[in-house]
């Protein structure tokens, strides 16, 4: 009997605007605890919220960009619980009317491409951050996270694999990226999944019952995550039992999940209008004017790589899915005037060096006009390849000035006719016996010639201009 | 007793000093108050530097406003920078806030001097200024009676001399009726027209803040510094001030009497003094006609509904973590929140939460909230219909006298019941007025006036002119002795 296994996605998005949602503080990782925070975001009484007119746009620029239909008289909603973490014991979220519905976004996996269904997004604050001192046996509660602007993706239950879901959550990631509304960090909890699964028997149309994992926050945890409640929940129904409706959370280490909150348990959040927002109209014009910023998105950008600049299918994709990567090509590239040597190194030199030093390609800080300065010195036969790869590494890692670095460290190639021609005749002088042998056909023999002009300009000279010389004194 | 601006043009003709002034309302505060209970904390030095910074400006004929310098008491739910700011709850006895809230800043700019905080019902929540933990307000014509509620305080202090001019929040009548059994004149504006920033809420979409004091021109004094919109609240309107809102002269208004207002339920005498306003302003040449408003009926259930729904989210955050008072002993987190609101929390509030909370779980929001605000738009619409062949709905402000002290705690539904003239004006966003316009048994007797939207001046030149053809407003301050 096979089963399927059937995954919507809950996506927290950190949007990054400068300042939170409902007042003025900065939205800053990190800072003192309770430094970034004001009467409003630590809900003094009296105090009222003010809409953060970006953070609107930038979850419609979200919206617009996963064809989502946009609510255009759309209001907030108090969702009410006690925490200490939520200092107005309510969350401002939107359950009645959020900003965008029904929209979508493509993906590819092994299978080929599939639609998956955006059932909403939504806007609402951040909580704060709680912290356990087991010797004081204290809580300390920092508010600096309060009112930071978050969307929620609510995908349709459209997923059934892991697979699928990787493929979804990389491209809703490199989606945001580009449009700029968030740096989606997810080490930095600035997108964060909430899963919900459920299994049926294939052919079946009725969904199963589901179960729901909070705040996962890697890629890979997410793929063992699925694999291990999907498995979990197929052992209980073949074993004849049923599926809780639970929230449950999953332990990498152990690499088993456990139940935190069953159905019954679950809160009421009492939901209802903000009465303290007033509901906020998103005008034709607005829209329009947001559509018309909207920049280059991932798949448009890798058909026209494909298209325009005659890179490969599978180049222009990688390239395309990091925001950071496809800057980078862009610049450098049109600093050294060859695409499909940018896109080589970007895809051979650089990815091995961020996966060796396991670096995340949106935090790569990687000057373009730098790396487009070494490529058009190689491309001019300045510097050898080695060289090149010699000069990025230690511009990686110290942010060097390439041209002084070259000449330091006398990286750059013998190009000067003289120099190559005392080189060659030194050579020719001092090897006449292989010169007669050249002579008389021996034509392999050339190469050993270049060696050793090479070894005597230690290595540094231009290769091509070394063996036109080399030629025309063999002659 | 003088008017506030009478005060101000004494002070800016230099015939009285503002120290001397403030030293001698805060004085009459510390030796009658003991009986009413109306003010909850006098400002002693910050009041009197406020009124020497006043003074050098008097001194120069440089006047902030026509209030500079004259002395001001604010309701004790309004959020004063440095002064402690309770609601008159356990909660937040001694909570001082950090920031002031709009309208003391726009006072303060005004060179308005702030000399005490005033006694209220508990989060401005109650008829009567009983259900506070500092205790009850009395009223100042019969301190065996209660003053009204919520700006009980504020009322009976305008009644017994303790500031020409008062500042009041009104969420379902908590200026008008306290007015109206203190006889004072009290407005709530338009909803939007003043920012609730530094308001400590109790129902969001219905609070709004408004002013009381012995006649009309005060508080268009007081409106027109604190109307306008404020980018700090996102409810607040581009509203015009009151004297730059252009008014038809009296002669020309129309005035409804709403014939479901004078029914059942209300008491003879307060119908008697209520009829024989209208027939004054009849009188001074408006056309006073008979109107229905059938959907009043409606009017308390839905606003207690939205009102409590409100309140309960807006007071989950007492919750002991961050500011305001905490559980001495708790086992845990849920204990320590139990504890701390159980004990902090008055019967009245507790009530409300609960009834708020409920009205909000799932599988009730439809049936109660949902209606409520159905309910809501009616009642708005109804109004806005009426005034569109109106300037302004005539009416009581509570169909009854003001009640001996201790009954309406003996029986809360009671109390809600009596709220059935006021409530209608919040849910509908309205501007209301309310005036003395006679004397029952030796207790005053109020009318209210409801008006549109933005459009209080015209309800304000009204009672101005009821008050220079009577001098029921004037009563009050002979009493006090002044």
């Amino acid at each position: 009997m096979s089963w399927e296994t059937v995954i919507g996605l809950e996506v927290h998005v950190e949007l990054s605007t400068k300042t939170k949602i409902f007042c003025g503080c900065t939205t800053k990782f990190g800072g003192e605890p309770n430094t970034h925070c004001c009467p409003i975001c630590t809900g003094m009484p009296g105090t009222l919220p003010l809409i953060n007119k970006r953070v609107v746009e930038y979850a419609l620029k979200a919206g617009l960009a996963l064809k989502c239909e946009i609510t255009r008289k759309m209001k907030f909603d108090r969702k009410n619980y006690f925490y200490p973490d939520l200092p107005k014991a309510y969350q401002i979220s939107q359950l009645y009317l959020p900003i965008c519905r029904n929209g979508h976004i493509d993906i590819e996996t092994s299978l080929g491409n599939k639609r998956i269904g955006i059932h909403e997004i939504h806007m609402e604050e951040d909580a704060g951050k709680l912290t356990h001192d087991p010797w004081l046996d204290e809580t300390l509660v920092d508010y600096n996270r309060c009112g930071v602007p978050l969307i929620e993706i609510v995908s349709e239950p459209d997923m059934r694999s892991a697979e699928e879901v990787i493929a979804y959550l990389t491209s809703l990631k490199s989606t945001l990226q580009y449009l700029g509304v968030s740096d989606c960090r997810m080490q930095e909890g600035s997108l964060r999944a909430d899963i919900n699964l459920s299994v049926r028997r294939a052919g079946e149309t009725k969904l199963g019952t589901r179960t729901e994992m909070k705040n996962m926050n890697s890629f890979k945890a997410i793929a063992r995550a699925i694999e291990g409640e999907a498995k979990r929940q197929i052992e209980l129904i073949e074993d004849g039992r049923k599926v809780k409706q639970e929230t449950r959370r999953w332990d990498d280490n152990k690499d088993s999940s456990f139940a935190m909150r069953s159905k019954e348990n679950a809160q009421d959040y009492r939901y209802f209008p903000e009465p303290d927002l007033p509901p906020i109209v998103i005008s034709d014009e607005w829209i329009k004017q947001v559509t018309e910023s909207q920049p280059e998105l991932p798949k448009e950008k890798r058909a026209r790589y494909v298209s325009e600049l005659g890179l490969p299918e599978y180049d222009a994709g990688l390239i395309t899915q990091e925001k950071r990567l496809a800057e980078l090509f862009e610049g450098a590239s049109a600093v050294c005037k060859d695409c499909k040597l940018t896109s080589n190194w970007i895809m051979g030199e650089l990815l091995s060096y961020l996966s060796e030093k396991q670096i995340p390609a949106d935090e790569l800080s990687l000057d373009y006009k730098k790396l487009g300065d070494i490529l058009s010195r190689m491309q001019k036969s300045e510097i050898n390849r080695n060289s090149a790869r010699e000069v990025f590494k230690v511009v990686m890692e110290t942010d060097a000035d390439v041209g002084k670095y070259i000449a330091e460290h006398s990286l750059s190639l013998v190009g000067d006719s003289d120099m190559l021609l005392s080189a060659a005749e030194s050579v020719i002088n001092e090897n006449a016996g292989a010169v007669s042998r050249y002579k008389a056909g021996e034509e392999k023999l050339f190469g050993f010639f270049v060696g050793q002009c090479m070894k005597k300009l230690r290595g540094k000279a231009d290769p091509v201009k070394l063996g036109e010389i080399l030629k025309e004194k063999l002659q | 007793m003088k008017t506030a601006l009478e005060y101000g043009r004494l002070l800016a003709e230099r015939q009285i000093g503002a120290r001397e002034l403030a030293q001698s309302f805060m004085d009459k505060i510390s030796s009658g108050n003991g009986k009413y209970n109306a003010v909850l904390r006098t400002c002693g030095e910050s009041a009197l530097s406020a009124a020497d910074e006043a003074q050098k400006r008097l001194d120069v004929g440089a006047a902030l406003s026509p209030i500079d310098g004259v002395p001001v008491l604010v309701k004790d739910n309004i959020s004063t920078k440095g002064i402690k700011t309770t609601c008159a709850s356990k909660m937040l006895a001694d909570y001082v806030p950090p920031y002031d809230a709009a309208v003391i800043e726009k006072l303060r700019n005004a060179g308005a001097v702030i000399i005490g905080k005033t006694n209220m019902d508990e989060f401005a929540m109650g008829s009567t200024s009983e259900t506070g933990y500092f205790g009850a307000v009395s009223n100042p014509w019969d301190a065996s009676r209660v003053a009204g509620g919520s700006s009980g305080g504020s009322a009976a202090s305008v009644a017994l001399g303790f500031a020409p001019l008062a500042l009041g929040s009104d969420t379902g009548g908590s200026i008008r009726q306290p007015a109206s059994y203190c006889g004072v004149t009290g407005i709530k504006p338009t909803y939007g027209a003043v920012s609730r920033y530094g308001l400590i809420a109790y129902a969001s979409s219905l609070d709004q803040i408004g002013a009381l004091s012995i006649g009309a021109g005060d508080l268009r004094a007081a409106l027109d510094i604190m109307t306008g919109i404020d980018k700090r609240d996102m409810t607040s309107a581009d509203a015009l001030k009151p004297s730059a809102q252009k008014v038809k002269p009296i002669g020309e208004m129309r005035v409804a009497l709403p014939k479901e207002y004078f029914g059942e339920g209300l008491d003879d005498g307060v119908a008697k003094c209520v009829l024989s306003a209208a027939k004054e302003l009849e009188k001074m040449g408006a056309k006073v006609s008979e109107c229905s408003l059938s959907s009043v009926r409606y009017a308390v259930p839905a606003y207690y509904i939205i009102a409590c729904a409100e309140a309960s989210s807006n007071l989950s955050r007492y919750d002991g973590i961050k500011y305001g008072m905490r559980a001495e002993k708790y086992e845990d987190l849920s204990d320590m929140y139990e504890k701390t609101r159980s004990e902090g929390f008055g019967a009245e509030v507790k009530r409300r939460i609960r009834l708020g909370a409920f009205a909000l779980s799932s599988g009730y929001y439809d049936a109660y909230y949902l209606k409520a605000l159905k309910v809501r738009s009616i009642i708005k619409q109804a109004f806005y219909k009426v005034l569109e062949d109106y300037d302004m709905i005539l009416c009581p402000a509570s169909p009854v006298l003001p009640p001996e002290k201790g009954e309406s705690l003996a029986d809360p539904m009671q109390m809600y019941l009596s709220d059935i003239y006021t409530v209608s004006v919040n849910l509908a966003g309205l501007p209301g007025l309310t005036m003395p316009c006679g004397f029952c048994g030796g207790l005053p007797v109020g009318c209210q006036l409801i008006g549109r939207a933005f459009e209080e001046n015209a309800l304000l030149t009204a009672a101005e002119e009821y008050q220079k053809a009577t001098d029921f407003h004037l009563r009050a301050a002979k009493e006090a002795g002044l």
